[in-house]
């Protein structure tokens, strides 16, 4: 992680490579879908997703490097989104599961 | 950022010429450097990011509870969603990130015009998301798919679909109107490089572009697998 | 300090005139200002509906006001309350003033966004009073689902995007206040030399990012679901009312928490200063104010223990609730060890101070209460769970508020206000708020229910006690605004430390210059240095 992204500039043939695992993994995640997984497929295309988005987040937004309060800025807040998820779930999974008429 | 150290003299203390830079007019006067206002607005543009994670991640909770709810419902309504025109907009999607990337790579190179061309091919391929985009919202039209009087699916699914494309209308909706917002904000940058208020030292305003950009694309990266892969193997 | 005051020449409120020059600045001290001006005027809005609904529970029969009168009552006043003074109040107002002067920058870190911030509230603001206006709206300051979406007849959608608009001025004012935190302190001026204001304020900013944005989407979702019939929160339609609670109440724990922190801020200000001393173990104070704000999001289930959600859910929540009370404790045992051996001193804003220690203290214990499933059973949605909150909102902000807007006030005027009448006012105050909100946990503990507009007769002499106390409150309030307005013009001038206070703002003059400094400060000094002497930090 480099601290100073501002003079860093970026060789495009990263983006160019980002971008073909983009693509390939947008591929890989509709196959995977056509295949009955049970479960996994649920986690498939889940980590597929935040595979990508990783990617995304670390080289087209510069965040591999950046200063390390970009890092805690965008762990904080998936981690947020985390505590909205989990604990209302958290609800759902622990009750007595009614569906509602 | 250091804690201790002084921030650097305003880079007019070391000018000797009478006419300020192209650097110094655009320096705001409550910063001391162009790097301290660069550093300052990014962190804002993160921040703000962070709010708009949460903003649709309310959205994702609802997702999460009724998908969990409902899982037989909502892969019967998903299957009825057009994955090659969900597929199309993904790689519209991900390849203008890479077009928006190229702009920003530009502009701090100083490529002028490779800068206003990636903004304006950035720019193409959102409408074209959201041409895609609005042919599906005709299709769901058509079949009866959109939530209200004329809404007809399955009888033993049918509560539970109208809730899934309750969903899918407002979870789309609300990313295509933060594509729109984008795409205007790319006109904006086209403006300014166009005139010249961009350059080598001064391109932050596109970088931060870029920054809301991507996330918008992070959204549809997710939105895609949970509203149209759903429902892939099963019927 | 000199015996002769002047006012200093150039300073920011005579840098230019005219109504454009307000309605255009970037200056965040004038950017204060208008917002001093909007929140008082919500406030009395507010209060207004407070005195009806007083008039109202004056008497057990429902006589002054229908009931659906008394619902649109009830709920106009929480929404202008929390939505449009409480959370922006301390943060906006004192906040906007201070936080660059504290840290010895010119400004914020986006002046402009500030006052786009300003405007953003006014407009929905002045929504929602228009919703007001045009016939209220009846779903309490909840809006619970599905009566708002589905049954309610009144202005929901209106007040509801009136809060979704101000809900950015939130948002853009926290984020301002993170970027200028760490990006513009100045030379010197490190995380562990900053005012405790200054966590506070981070603090509540940090809540603001992370917590407003999803009563944003909730809006949206309750709009959507009224406009379009979708269902999320709709059983007829497969939707759980609950799922609504959760979203909801996911912001407004924490909101409760951007109103108190920065009050807290305030207290930790005025007891340094008014005790000549540092904070009592000021590391303890500031991450004090960061675990509240991290816990604070994890305990919302608190207010849905009779609402369905699972047991289960319901104690990891209840657990949660008491451990939140800690650092709030931590922050009370601290500023009482402050004052120990301290030269206590009885001006007006440390009167304020004083009070809120002990309510909020009060106010915070009942808290603990509530937190208990076995006693929530009991008083939820009694006056119980009022007098909890007024006591930490009333008791807690609003006395915050006020005493930091005394101690600040000659730095932002200039003046100095009647030091007799304003300590007069602090007294009705106290002496109103307990009259009005003590007779209240009583009435709630015997199972008064709120939001109701008659009563069985056994609790008359308790609501009329209450009432009485709610027209000594709304005196004690009224007389500000005269001895300040009067200050304005009358007020002697003020120098630019009055109090002897320790801190970058009393190191620049009364009223400051726009740049808030000649030059820019080099800190070389902790926090509350009050050791050595106050005129070795005057720049």
């Amino acid at each position: 992680m480099r601290t100073d992204s501002a003079h860093h500039i970026i060789p495009t043939r990263v983006y160019y490579t980002i971008f073909g695992l983009l693509i390939f993994c947008t591929f890989l995640t509709v196959q995977i879908s056509f295949l009955d997984l049970g479960p996994l497929n649920a986690v498939a295309a889940l980590g597929i997703a935040v595979f990508k988005a990783t990617l995304v987040v670390l080289f087209f937004m510069h965040a591999w490097y950046s200063p390390r309060l970009t890092w805690v800025v965008v762990l904080g807040s998936v981690f947020w989104l985390g505590i909205l998820l989990a604990m209302t779930m958290t609800d759902y999974v622990t009750r007595v599961w009614r569906t509602y008429g | 950022m250091p804690d201790a150290a002084p921030h650097a003299l305003p880079d007019a203390a070391h000018h000797t010429l009478s006419q300020p830079t192209q650097a110094e007019v655009a320096l705001a006067h409550q910063f001391d450097s162009l790097e301290q206002q660069r550093d300052a607005t990014t962190l804002g543009m993160w921040v703000f990011l962070v709010t708009e994670v949460l903003f649709f991640g309310g959205l994702f909770t609802v997702y999460s509870v009724y998908r969990s709810s409902y899982p037989e419902a909502f892969a019967a309504a998903s299957h009825e969603l057009d994955i090659l025109l969900g597929t199309i907009n993904t790689v519209v999607l991900i390849t203008s990130s890479l077009t928006m990337a190229l702009a920003v790579h530009a502009a701090q190179v100083g490529q002028r015009k490779a800068l206003i061309a990636f903004l304006v091919v950035t720019m193409l391929l959102g409408a074209a998301f959201l041409g895609i985009k609005s042919v599906e919202y005709y299709h769901k039209f058509v079949e009866h798919h959109v939530p209200g009087p004329g809404f007809q699916f399955e009888q033993e699914y049918f509560r539970h679909a109208q809730l899934f494309f309750s969903l899918y209308f407002m979870m789309t909706g609300l990313h295509a109107l933060h594509m729109v917002i984008g795409v205007g904000i790319m006109l904006w940058m086209v403006a300014w490089a166009w005139r010249g208020t961009i350059t080598a030292e001064y391109y932050s305003p596109i970088e931060i572009s870029g920054l809301y950009w991507h996330f918008v694309d992070i959204v549809w990266i997710f939105l895609f697998p949970l509203l149209y892969l759903l429902g892939r193997h099963a019927h | 300090m000199s015996s002769t005051v002047l006012s200093p020449p150039r300073h920011y409120l005579n840098d230019g005139y005219g109504v454009k020059s307000w309605l255009l600045t970037r200056d965040h001290k004038r950017i204060a200002l208008l917002y001093l001006a909007g929140v008082t005027f919500f406030f009395f809005v507010g209060g207004a509906m407070a005195v009806l609904i007083r008039l109202e529970l004056a008497t057990p029969p429902g006589d002054l006001v229908s009931d659906e009168t008394y619902n649109k009552l009830f709920t106009m006043h929480g929404v202008m309350m929390v939505f449009f003074f409480l959370i922006p109040a301390i943060p906006a107002v004192i906040g906007n003033f201070l936080v660059p002067i504290m840290i010895g920058a010119k400004d914020l870190a986006l002046p402009k966004i500030n006052l786009l911030s300003w405007y953003i509230y006014m407009v929905g603001g002045l929504f929602t009073l228009y919703a007001l206006i045009a016939g209220g709206v009846d779903t309490g300051w909840t809006f619970y689902a599905p009566f708002s979406t589905a049954s309610s007849t009144t202005n929901v959608i209106p007040t509801a995007l009136g809060i979704f608009i101000t809900g950015f001025s939130s948002i853009l004012t926290g984020l301002n206040f993170i970027v200028t935190i760490h990006r513009m302190r100045a030379p010197g001026m490190t995380w562990f030399r900053m005012p405790l204001f200054l966590w506070s304020i981070y603090a509540t900013s940090l809540i603001n990012v992370l917590g407003t944005p999803v009563i944003a989407i909730t809006i949206l979702l309750v709009a959507a679901e009224r406009l379009f019939h979708f269902g999320f929160f709709n059983p007829a339609l497969g939707g759980d009312p609950v799922l609504f609670q959760h979203l909801f109440w996911f912001y407004s724990h924490p909101a409760v928490y951007i109103m108190v922190l920065p009050a807290m801020g305030v207290i930790s200000e005025l007891v340094a200063a008014g005790c000549r001393k540092p904070v009592f173990g000021y590391t303890f104070v500031a991450f004090a104010s960061l675990a509240i704000a991290v816990v604070g999001f994890l305990v919302w289930g608190h207010h849905m223990f009779v609402a369905g959600e699972s047991v289960y859910a319901a104690l990891i929540f209840s657990i949660l609730s008491f451990i939140v009370a800690v650092p709030s404790a931590v922050k009370v045992f601290n500023w009482t060890a402050t004052m120990y051996q301290g030269a206590v001193s009885w001006e007006t804003p440390m009167l304020y101070a004083y009070g809120f220690i002990g309510l909020f203290t009060i106010g915070g214990l009942t808290g603990l209460f509530l937190a208990a499933i076995g006693i929530d059973v009991h008083v939820t949605d009694t006056y119980f769970v009022i007098a909890h909150f007024h006591y930490i909102m009333v008791g807690g902000t609003i006395m915050g508020y006020l005493g930091g807007l005394h101690f600040w006030w000659p730095k932002m005027t200039g003046r100095l206000y009647n030091e007799g009448m304003a300590k007069v006012s602090a007294v009705i105050i106290f002496v109103g708020f307990n009259l009005t909100f003590f007779p209240q946990f009583i009435l709630g503990y015997l199972g008064m229910p709120r939001r109701y507009h008659a009563y069985p007769p056994e609790f008359q002499v308790l609501n009329v006690l209450s009432s009485a106390g709610a027209s000594i409150l709304g005196i004690g309030y009224l007389i500000p605004m005269i001895y300040l307005m009067w200050s304005l013009r009358y007020g002697r001038l003020a120098g630019s430390n009055p109090w002897g206070a320790v801190g970058l703002e009393w190191t620049t003059t009364s009223p400051p210059p726009t740049e808030n400094f000649e030059t820019t400060p080099v800190v070389t000094w902790e926090a509350y240095d009050y050791g050595s002497t106050v005129e070795g930090h005057v720049a």
